[in-house]
This record gives structure tokens, sequence and C-alpha cells, in this order.
């Protein structure tokens, strides 16, 4: 109609136009009248519009430079790299956690038990290497027999949450519930409820590293390795996609062959890997395990996803949303302390901006506007 | 050629139907849902099959695509006798079904819903990793697309965003892009409107101009006698009359739905 675009040049704009966002979208409506008879314009959408609307998250972006702001306002020490330091190294164990959340939270589902399995991970690899400390072991056997356990427990949890979910048709929320809870008494059986602080230097050393003159932790840059090859592996791969499908039409998904069922198992056993790895991060960040790692974090990570733009409702969400999600609650919680908020108003806050942020999430849906 | 004339040049084996279904029953304990049904499709033919609700058109659509099992009959594809455990086995071999709602993931875009269990990855080291080639992809599902002759936004939209029309296209460019042989829609047009259904008749035209067979299961009556060159009527589980519309009425056809048409011919 009343554009001259022709296909074949619009396929090289494919990529970028799968999130060209509500604006071009609307523009083509508008000057064609239907949108069905035109070929959208992507190629006259700027570069930056094109990125930003990729990165689906600019108004989240954008809430954490004022929140940075704001605290700067009010509390001077905010933009300082002690503050800096603290908020990277707080946001680590919610980064990985958040996720592992972002994968479950796009197929639909829901992990309630990612704290827990921090926990318990962590007190498993912890129990086993004080155990080989106390006898004739080699430091390097003990720290990787140790980092292994936590990891395989992590996954092995994971998989058995997604193979009850998977199996017996059971909702996420109850199963993870449940998990959760029977977890965090296991934690505490497998060292009698008490924290473990005899861990090989390395561990410790793990999570006192730093590179680039302080200003950037290992726990920090090994989290946003992680977050990026996930952030990778949803957006550019076969089982991104078909977390993607799982969530966005179930049916459909199987219709195309898609082993539905065989994805949850992968998807929440991959959950509870990246909650080992977590469970690792932490145990090096405070040289010890405690029985009450993990405690709450749920929340958190939940909160970050759906800060982040994934929906609760599935098939939406992306790794760039949930690291700008956890990043705003890192930020908030620091901010709270360097204004002296009492630490129980921060638990109300982010209980409530959870609850504010699944709201928009559904009145965006219900809208049928763009993410 | 005249007719609905096959793609492929003269061959013997032009005389053997597409997909053929012979004497098809279904029983859930005593109800019988489908007593004995046969009927064929040639390649290049739109078949209609009407009835009423429950006269058991959605189950013979059901066996022919794998989703369910008959309890006795033949079902034969390029006369290949064929036995079909799942939708999978079926779409593997070259049946696509095109359901009338719940075909596409609404949050995946485009060429994401054309693609989906059948993705493409690129070639390399990169392949083991199941990365995706979305380039390749994007490219071929416009091709495909082009060839339903439906005008639609980019290959990136996502389902969500298009209309119910477009939609049925891109539900159809997978039986294109996947090289289908016989096509089943079941109701394409129940929740469209004028504009849309009309888009859907010529679309499924196009399907059957590219060689495949289709069955359009439709309540649409006009639209069938407007498209099909026979039409099935399906009446308590039997083909009661097969139609041809350029020697019958439209309410001929609504008649044999009804069976008003039947208690005619008995009494």
């Amino acid at each position: 109609m009343s554009t001259t675009k022709k296909p074949s040049e619009e396929l090289t704009e494919g990529d970028a136009a799968k999130t060209a966002g509500a604006g071009a979208h609307r523009a083509t409506e508008a000057t064609a009248g239907s949108a069905e008879l035109s070929y959208q314009l992507e190629g006259s959408v700027p570069f930056f519009q094109r990125f930003m609307s990729r990165v689906g998250s600019f108004w989240t972006l954008g809430v954490l430079v004022l929140i940075v702001l704001l605290f700067e306002v009010l509390t001077p020490s905010m933009l300082t790299k002690a503050a800096w330091i603290s908020t990277a190294d707080y946001g680590v164990e919610y980064l990985i956690l958040a996720v592992a959340e972002t994968f479950v939270i796009i197929t639909a589902g829901i992990d309630i038990s990612v704290g827990a399995i921090l926990g318990f991970s962590a007190m498993a690899g912890s129990v086993v290497m004080q155990e080989m400390l106390s006898g004739h072991n080699s430091v390097t056997a003990v720290v990787l027999v140790g980092i292994a356990i936590m990891l395989v427990t992590g996954l092995a949890v994971g998989l058995v949450n997604g193979l009850i979910i998977s199996r017996w048709k059971l909702p996420p929320m109850i199963v993870t519930l449940g998990s959760m809870t029977a977890i965090t008494g296991a934690t505490d059986v497998l060292h009698h409820g008490t924290e473990i602080t005899t861990l090989p230097n390395f561990v410790s050393d793990l999570g006192t590293t730093t590179l680039f003159h302080g200003w950037l932790p290992l726990p920090v840059l090994i989290a946003l390795a992680l977050t990026l090859v996930c952030g990778i592996i949803l957006a550019r791969t076969r089982f991104g996609l078909h977390t993607y499908a799982v969530g966005s039409n179930e049916v459909a998904a199987r219709r195309s062959g898609i082993h539905v069922d065989r994805h949850l198992v992968y998807v929440y056993g991959l959950a509870g890997l990246l909650c080992g790895v977590a469970g690792l991060l932490v145990t090096a960040d405070f040289s010890s395990a405690s029985p009450l790692a993990g405690y709450n974090d749920e929340m958190y990570a939940i909160a970050a996803c759906v800060i982040g733009g994934a929906s609760l409702w599935g098939g939406r969400g992306t790794m760039f949303g949930t690291l700008i999600g956890t990043a705003i609650m890192s930020v908030l919680t620091t901010g709270l302390v360097l204004i002296n908020v009492q630490a129980f108003w921060q638990q109300v806050a982010i209980g409530a901006i959870v609850v504010a942020a699944a709201g928009f999430d559904h009145i965006r849906l219900q809208s049928g506007d763009e993410k | 050629m005249d007719g609905p004339a096959p793609t492929n040049s003269a061959q013997p084996e032009l005389d053997i139907p597409r997909i053929e279904v012979r004497d098809i029953t279904k029983r859930y304990g005593n109800l019988h849902v489908l007593r004995g049904v046969s009927m064929s499709i040639r390649a290049g033919e739109i078949v209609g099959l009407v009835g009423d609700n429950g006269a058991g058109k959605s189950t013979l659509v059901h066996i022919i695509c794998g989703a369910l099992q008959r309890t006795s009959g033949t079902v034969l594809l390029d006369g290949q006798e064929i036995d079909f455990k799942s939708p999978i086995e079926a779409r593997n071999a070259g049946i696509e079904t095109v359901y009338q709602d719940l075909a596409l993931a609404p949050d995946l875009n485009v060429w994401q819903n054309i693609f989906l269990g059948r993705e493409k990855a690129v070639g390399g080291p990169l392949r083991l990793l199941g990365w995706l080639d979305r380039k390749y992809m994007a490219r071929k599902a416009r091709e495909d697309l082009d060839r339903t002759k439906i005008r639609m936004p980019g290959v990136s939209h996502r389902a969500d965003q298009l209309s119910g029309g477009q939609r049925q296209a891109v539900a159809v460019g997978r039986a294109i892009g996947w090289g289908s042989r016989v096509v089943l829609l079941d109701e394409p047009t129940a929740a469209l409107g004028v504009e849309q259904q009309q888009q859907v008749a010529e679309l499924t035209k196009t399907i059957a101009a590219e060689g495949m067979a289709v069955l359009l299961i439709s309540h649409n009556i006009p639209q069938v006698y407007d498209i099909c060159h026979h039409i099935n009527v399906l009446f308590h589980g039997e083909i009661v009359a097969d139609l041809r519309p350029e020697e019958c009425a439209i309410d001929d056809v609504v008649g044999w739905i009804t069976g008003s048409a039947l208690a005619a011919k008995k009494s």
C-alpha cells in the first residue's frame, strides 16, 4: 500500500525487527491504515531506538539510573567505590538465582526452592570438604570434590523438581514450595543446623580475589559471565527457543514435536545447577557455609525477573532485563542501608515491588502492549 | 489437463489418491462415532468435510493426523498404508494439520513459529550447542509466506501482533515450508471476519495449486461450496453424500447436513 519496502530488503533487518518496538509498529499502522497490508518500515527505525527496544528493558534501565541518582542526592556516599563493591557483592547471589529463575518463569513456571537449593548444595559441599580436610587429602582434591558436590547437588534437586512437575503435572508453585521446605530441613540435618567454618583457603580466596585494582570482585565477574552465557543460550539457541515456546503455548509446542516434559526437566535442572554455583560463591564470600544461606532469596530472584520484564504467565523475559532487575534490587538495598532505613523496611519494600511489578505485567498483557 | 490438475507431470501414480481412508470406524464402547467412512483426496484437490456438530468430523481428522487411533479401517498416503501413533509422526510424513486455535505460540515471532520443532542450526562447532541459523530461517520463512500470497508484516513480528487471517497464513506457511503432501484445515475461518475468511479461501486455493491435497473442515457452507472440488457430508458417523458443487445447489448441501435430504431419499 503506502510503503514501497520490498520483502527482500526487510530480511536483512529481520532480527532487529523482532523487538522493533511499539513505536514503529504503530507508526506503520497509522500511515498505512492497516498493518496487515503493509510491510514494516524497520529500516527507518533509528539505531538507538532499535537497540533499546531490542534489549527490551529501556524503562527499567531508566528506573535504575533514577534510583542511583536519587540515592546520590540523598547520600553522598552512593557513587563511591565502596558502595559499588558492596552493591555488586550483594547482587552476585541474587543475580545467579534470578538467572535460574528467568528460565523457569519463561516456561510459565516458578521455582520457590532456589534459595533452599543454594543453602543445601553449599552445606552438602562444605560438609564433605570439612570431612576430607580432617583426613589426609590434598587440598586440590578437597576443593574439586567440594565444588563438584555443590554443583551436582544443585543439579540433582533441580532435576527432581522438574521430574515431579512434568511427570505428575503438579503446579510448579506447590512442588517447589514443598521442596523448599524439605530441602531447608535437610540442610539442617546435614550439619545439625550449625555453620561450617573449616574450609580450604582456596574457597575464601575465591570470595576475596578482585580484579582491576579492586574494582571487580571475582564472584561478580563469574556471575556476570554466567549471565552472559545464559543470555546467549536463551536468545540464540534451540534450547532457548523451546523454553519460550513451552511457556508461550504449551499445546503448540507439543504439536510442533517439542518434548515439553523433557524440556521442563532440563530447565529445572539447569536452574538447580545455577543455584549450586550460587551456593559455591556464597560459601566463598562468607568463608563458611551457613544453614541460613539462601533464606528468603527466592523472593529477590522472582522480583528481579519480574522487574526485568519476565512475564509470570510465561513466554516473555530476557537475561538483560533480569540483570537490570537484579541491579535495581541491589541498589535499593544498598541505598536504603546508606540512608539508614531499618532493614525491616527493605523487606516491606521488596515485597511491594514484586506485587507492583507483577500487576504492571498483568496490565501490560491485558492491554496487548509491547514488552 | 482439466479439473484440479496436479502439479507433477502425468504419471500413472496420479490415479492413486494422495490420501485415502477406507472403511474407518471409531468406537468408544458402544458409541459408534465413525461407521465405515471412506473418502479420498487427490493431489491438488480441495475436499470439503461438512456435517453437524457431533457428526464425527473432528474424530476423522484426528485419526488422519495421528492424534487418535482408529478402531478399524485403513489410511493410505500415496497408496502406502500408514499407521501414525502421534501427530508428530504424521507431520513428519507430510500430513500437516492447521488447527483453528492454539496453533501458534503468541510470544514467538513468525519465523520462530514456522520453524518451531524443526529449527535449523548453523554449521560448524556451534551446531552442537543448537545455535540457531536465524538469518536462514527468517529468509526461508519469508519465501514460504510469499507463496501463500497473503500480505504479512515482517517475519520478525510476534504472532500475537498478527490478524487471524495472517495467523492462518503462518500455520499454512509451515505446511508449505515443510513440503507437506496433505493439509488438514480444521475450521480455519471459525474465528475470522469476512475479509479474513476470504483471505483464507484464497490461501486454501493456493496450497492446492501447490500440489497438496487439502481437506477443509468447516461450518462455513458457502465457502466450502465456493472453493471445494467436492464435498463429503458426514451424518451420524457415516458419509451420506459426496457432492460436486457444480452439480448441486448450496441448499442441497445443507439438506444433507441436517439429514432432511437423507430422510427424503429413504422415504
